[in-house]
């Protein structure tokens, strides 16, 4: 086997370079670590190397962690603890070893990759944008287990340390250099350069070990170095961590409690306490369902969204986007940055420019956070042409509309669109309910018709949904998939069907929150239970959001679709007819004030359901499981009816399309972590004559049936 | 058909250009790089250009900015071009976007390049303003000295008079003559009269407001939405009056000569903001492309004249030439577009072309001959569309060709006087 780490001796230093064959990224792989161990061998034993500088082969990446592969194979917290202290153990070689070594980083620096790093004697980065440092472990539910919750606050203080390790978030090159994370940032040209001459120096004694500059000044006297500074730090962090997990993340709170025993009983302690949680955490459920949405999305990025072989995608250099509005607006600016040319077509140009401002909003709020530069920003504008006309659409390659949601206004855009474009433009349909058959019905060539569901706002949400027809060819269903991918979207393919996937298990859901308004549950009560869930908002603070009107036509058509098992509720229903349009209006189930802001309950709202202002009670656990079980029961429908392709493409849809608790991995994930039997006793014990919407999808009765789960119980969710 | 000089035949495919407003009006904040950058890339946009397609790009411009002096690099560093085209700008005053237009041609008849954009801007709105010789010598001295001490003693010899800034005129560095006075000077020499002169422009503003109201005129340009909150739509020129009247004209009072004067505000263009842009190809390339031309370049020529005499009279010298290089004479010609810089100089121009001692001078025993007004600036002219230098040699071309396509006519014919004494004429056609 080829070996990870090359190492050339040239002047008494050892330059090591770090390049894992045959792997995209460079991970402390169980290999690697032994090669590592082997590395800090010869540095102790070889008299002849005054000095090493470890470096990465690969351009992008220094190192980004463990190898989240290897935590599948973890069965007890036991061996994780293990496996950290194994870690710990390599690094205090590395930390106290007398040659000195030099981290020269180049790309990602994360997890064991930083903490590695930190255990080096000096530190010098590159300054390139892929240069970013970070401890993600608390994404995954888990912390550092290398010590990074030991060595990181130490050196650049309790406040920027804790903000590192309680988010998970990236730290840009040249903020490490001015927080003192890495000691000199240099250009990439010369990166090897200037650490084989630190090497050099620090071998001679001419330079001496030490911090970067380290935590200085009045804020840091008054805050790390002091009891009485450091206890409001810890409590402040809490505080902060509750309100933004609701005690459903239990990897925050653990890492922040093992940063406090480190202060209060020392370093020593605090390795220990690390490597305990750490062990404790990785065998956590929490854990287990970010791990698994980790890997789910780590496949989705390889899926061309076609069985394979795949037919390659086209390029898409131009895009026509029509509908100015909030969602066209949000694809342009995403679409912008990734350098698309973009024709963005409303009917009067009063709605392009808003558009157009709408889309600068958002590269604005990108500038404000610096993460693109005043020069970007007026590229990116550049590139999107308003236009009240179809000039500009000969040479698109794609065609994404977002206008009004009526099926008569969208078939005619699509006629107009390809009478003007070229034969093998794509058109795509950003509709969220209509099925995209019944739009390429009218269309001169079904096959180049597919849906692309983005979700609002379109920025910030993760998710897109594609939609194909047994019509779309695959190399159309292959571009969109790609092009998703090319704007930062977890892409899922589901097939055409009303409300798709999304929408499709969001109905049952909503309609069940209507219902228990029917049944005289308080609104805030209905909301709070499936907050407590875990839910990012509860279903009534949802369709107010999305607008009680559209709730409502999604409403009608999908009890079209399905019969009554879909039925709107009355209070929807009866809310929408009273004109009640949700936040946009400033008049829904809550109360607004004049800048949009939700100002709790709208008592008035209460007349205009069935049973008035009389209350009922139902136990929060009541109104999650009716609630949830609904969503899980039409989930399995869809796996059942072939709209899933796979019950991991509902999980992920669910959980980054309409805010499925995350630590619950997903509906399927979900129903087995209840187990099958369990959810169709609970469908089975809600189910009645007077509410039938509950039976039992055929697929879960036939998996309870057999004892099977959606996917292995243990090892990897997707073996094979 | 024919090509000019000996080298491949140029075709105009496509002309876009932004809405002309009064300086210090609606374009105000835009400034000439942000407003050519706008304009080429709605050319590209609408003409469905890949822009990779295209290989160079000449930008005219009078008044640079001293931070960018290059505009048309900057504008050819526009996201949807190629970072490889190559961008130069020329300055040729009032006629540079001809000469932009003129030099991509040449390009492409020789060969070099296929596909290029031509064009120019200006910003009115946003000319530099310097500080005066003693401020900036101060400043240098300053900015040099190697103790606070001296340093001071450099800043302590600014005096108050010092502090007036330097707006640039438009005078001619050579004679120190104003272009308002040589337009009155041509008013005085050809016999050109007041009233001549404000039935002129009230044409012009009439035929205008009739272009703009039946889209014939607007067609050509491309709606601005001005950044950041683009909530203003600037989709039409706006210093077109389609309200002034005779009286209105014949009220105001001369503004550079005002006791034997009558060249006015009103008859004369105004200072203005705006870009425009072409798109040029080779005959054969635009045909790969699947484009249908707007036109071709049959001819152009240049000239020149001592800017002491009349300064703005050189296209009564390059007309013929134009003509006699296209194989054509007046009468061939559907559609005459000439430049107005002012009503006196549009009409002195006019009757040069008549005059026979004016041919003599350009070489010829006959005059060019009398332009026939029903064809002469049939959507108005620079009076009332408005005059950025840098950009109006292109607006003329487009509009002409644009024109001239309605009509089904073949030939046209454009003239525009530049400072320093300079003349230019060019004859395109459809077929």
């Amino acid at each position: 086997m080829t070996s990870a780490l090359t190492t050339d001796v040239r002047d008494g230093i050892a330059v090591v370079t770090l390049d894992v064959p045959n792997a995209p990224v460079n991970t402390f792989a169980r290999s690697v670590r032994d090669e590592f161990t082997a590395l800090l061998d010869r540095l102790e034993r070889d008299e002849s190397i005054r000095a090493a500088v470890v470096r990465s082969g690969k351009p992008d990446v220094w190192v980004a962690g463990a190898d989240i592969e290897e935590f599948l194979g973890i069965e007890t917290s036991s061996q994780a603890e293990a496996l950290s202290r194994d870690g710990h153990a390599l690094l205090e070689r590395l930390e106290k070893l007398k040659t000195p070594v030099v981290a020269a980083i180049s790309g990602a620096c994360l997890g064991g990759g930083l903490e590695a790093a930190l255990a080096c004697a000096y530190r010098v980065g590159a300054d390139t944008p892929k240069t970013v440092f970070g401890l993600p472990e608390v994404q995954l539910g888990l912390i550092p287990g290398g010590g990074g919750t030991q060595r990181l606050p130490r050196l650049v203080g309790l406040e920027a340390g804790l903000d590192m390790i309680l988010t998970g978030r990236n730290i840009r090159a040249r903020n490490a250099v001015q927080m003192g994370l890495i000691h000199e940032l240099v250009h990439p040209a010369i990166l090897d350069e200037i650490a084989i001459e630190r090497a050099k120096a620090l071998a001679d004694g001419t330079l001496k070990r030490g911090m970067a500059g380290g935590p200085h000044g009045p804020r840091h006297v008054l805050l790390d170095e002091n009891r009485v500074g450091r206890a409001l730090v810890f409590r402040q962090a809490r505080e902060r961590i509750l309100a933004r997990t609701r005690g459903h993340y239990p990897a925050p709170l653990a890492a922040l409690d093992v940063v406090a025993t480190g202060y209060t009983h020392g370093t020593d302690r605090g390795f220990r306490e690390e490597a305990r949680l750490f062990g404790e955490l990785a065998v956590s459920e929490v854990s287990r369902q970010l791990v698994f949405l980790f890997f789910a999305t780590t496949a989705l990025k390889k899926d061309p969204g076609v069985a394979e072989p795949a037919p390659a995608p086209q390029s898409v250099q131009k895009l026509g986007i029509l509908g100015a509005g909030f969602m066209g607006a949000g694809i342009a600016s995403i679409a912008a940055q990734q350098g698309t040319l973009i024709r963005l077509k409303d009917a009067d140009p009063g709605r392009v420019g808003k558009g157009l401002a709408a889309a600068r909003e958002v590269l604005r709020d990108r500038l404000t956070k610096k993460q693109i530069t005043r020069q970007q920003l007026d590229d990116y504008m550049t590139l999107i042409g308003g236009t009240t006309d179809y000039s500009g659409f000969r040479n698109v390659d794609l065609v994404i509309e977002a206008v009004f949601e009526d099926l008569g206004v969208k078939q005619a855009v699509l006629q107009e669109t390809e009478a003007v474009t070229p034969a093998n433009a794509i058109f795509a349909s950003n509709t969220s309910t209509i099925p995209i058959a019944q739009l390429a019905s009218v269309s001169s060539r079904p096959q180049r018709v597919i849906g692309m569901h983005f979700f609002s706002p379109v920025p910030k949400m993760p998710l897109l949904e594609v939609i194909v027809t047994p019509q779309t060819s695959r190399e159309v269903t292959t571009t969109v998939v790609g092009y998703g991918k090319t704007l930062g979207k977890t892409v899922i393919v589901v097939n055409d069907g009303p409300g798709f996937f999304a929408n499709r298990i969001l109905a049952p859901y909503i309609n069940e929150a209507g219902i228990l308004l029917d049944e005289g549950v308080a609104i805030d009560a209905i909301d709070r239970a499936l907050v407590e869930f875990g839910f990012p908002v509860g279903p009534i603070t949802l369709i107010d959001e999305v607008g009680l009107d559209i709730a409502g036509k999604s409403g009608a058509i999908m009890l079209e679709a399905f019969g009554t098992r879909m039925a709107p509720s009355q209070s929807l229903t009866r809310v929408v007819a009273a004109g009640r349009t949700g936040r946009k209006g400033k008049k829904g189930f809550y109360r607004y004030d004049e800048t949009g802001k939700k100002r709790g309950v709208d008592p008035s709202v209460y007349e205009l359901l069935p049973t008035g202002q009389r209350r009922t009670e139902v136990p929060s656990d009541e109104i999650q499981r009716r609630c949830v079980l609904a969503m899980v029961n039409e989930a399995v429908r869809c796996l059942q009816d072939g709209i899933l392709r796979t019950s991991r493409d509902g999980d992920v849809g669910a959980v980054f399309g309409i805010g499925f608790p995350p630590f619950r991995g997903g509906p399927f994930r979900y129903a087995d972590s209840l187990g099958t039997e369990r959810v169709v006793r609970a469908l089975e014990g809600l189910n009645s004559d007077r509410a039938p919407r509950f039976a039992p999808a055929q697929l879960l009765i036939e998996m309870a049936r057999g004892g099977r789960r959606f996917y292995p119980e243990r090892g990897h969710p997707f073996p094979g | 058909m024919a090509t000019f000089g000996n080298g491949r035949r140029v075709a105009i495919v496509a002309g876009v250009r932004t809405p002309f407003a009064r300086s210090g009006t609606a374009l105000k904040t835009i400034s000439a790089i942000d407003l050519g950058k706008t304009c080429v890339a709605e050319l590209i946009q609408r003409t469905s250009l890949d822009g990779h397609d295209v290989e160079a790009l000449v930008f005219g411009t009078v008044v640079p900015s001293v931070l960018a002096p290059n505009i048309a690099r900057e504008v050819a560093l526009l996201p949807m071009l190629p970072k490889g085209v190559q961008a130069v700008t020329v300055s040729r005053a009032c006629a540079s976007a001809n000469q932009a237009i003129t030099d991509a041609a040449d390009q492409i008849a020789l060969g070099h390049v296929s596909v290029a954009i031509a064009g120019g801007a200006e910003s009115l709105s946003n000319v530099p303003i310097l500080h005066s010789r003693g401020f900036s010598d101060a400043l240098v001295t300053a900015s040099r000295a190697k103790t606070i001490g001296s340093r001071v003693k450099a800043l302590s010899r600014i005096r108050p008079r010092d502090l007036v800034p330097i707006t640039p005129a438009i005078a001619e560095p050579s004679t120190g003559e104003t272009m308002g006075q040589s337009a009155e000077k041509m008013a005085k020499i050809n016999h050109v009269s007041r009233d001549e002169q404000d039935q002129f422009a009230l044409r012009s503003h009439r035929l205008a407001a009739a272009g703009t109201k039946d889209g014939r005129l607007t067609a050509e340009i491309a709606p601005t939405y001005v950044p950041p909150k683009y909530d203003l739509v600037i989709g039409a020129d706006n210093g077109i009056r389609d309200d002034t009247s005779i009286d209105q004209l014949a009220a105001l009072k001369p503004v550079f000569d005002r006791r034997y004067g009558s060249v006015t505000a009103g008859n004369s263009s105004p200072l203005t903001d705006g870009a425009a842009a072409i798109l040029l190809m080779s005959d054969d390339r635009a045909r790969a492309l699947g484009y249908t031309p707007l036109g071709f370049i049959r001819s152009y020529a240049y000239a020149a004249l001592d800017p002491g005499e009349q300064l703005l009279q050189a296209p009564v010298l390059a007309a013929p030439v134009a003509l006699r290089r296209a194989g054509l004479s007046l009468r061939d010609i559907d559609l005459v577009e000439m430049h107005e810089a002012f009503a006196s100089q549009v009409l002195s121009n006019l009757r040069g072309f008549e005059s026979k001692a004016w041919a003599e001078r350009a070489g010829f025993s006959e005059p060019v001959g009398e332009v026939d007004r029903a064809r002469l600036n049939v959507m108005g002219g620079s009076i009332a569309i408005g005059h950025p230098f840098g950009a109006t040699g292109a607006r003329i071309t487009t509009t002409l060709l644009n024109e001239l396509g309605r009509r089904g006519g073949q030939f046209g014919l454009m003239t525009v006087c530049a400072a320093g004494g300079m003349g230019f004429a060019m004859v395109v056609e459809r077929q």
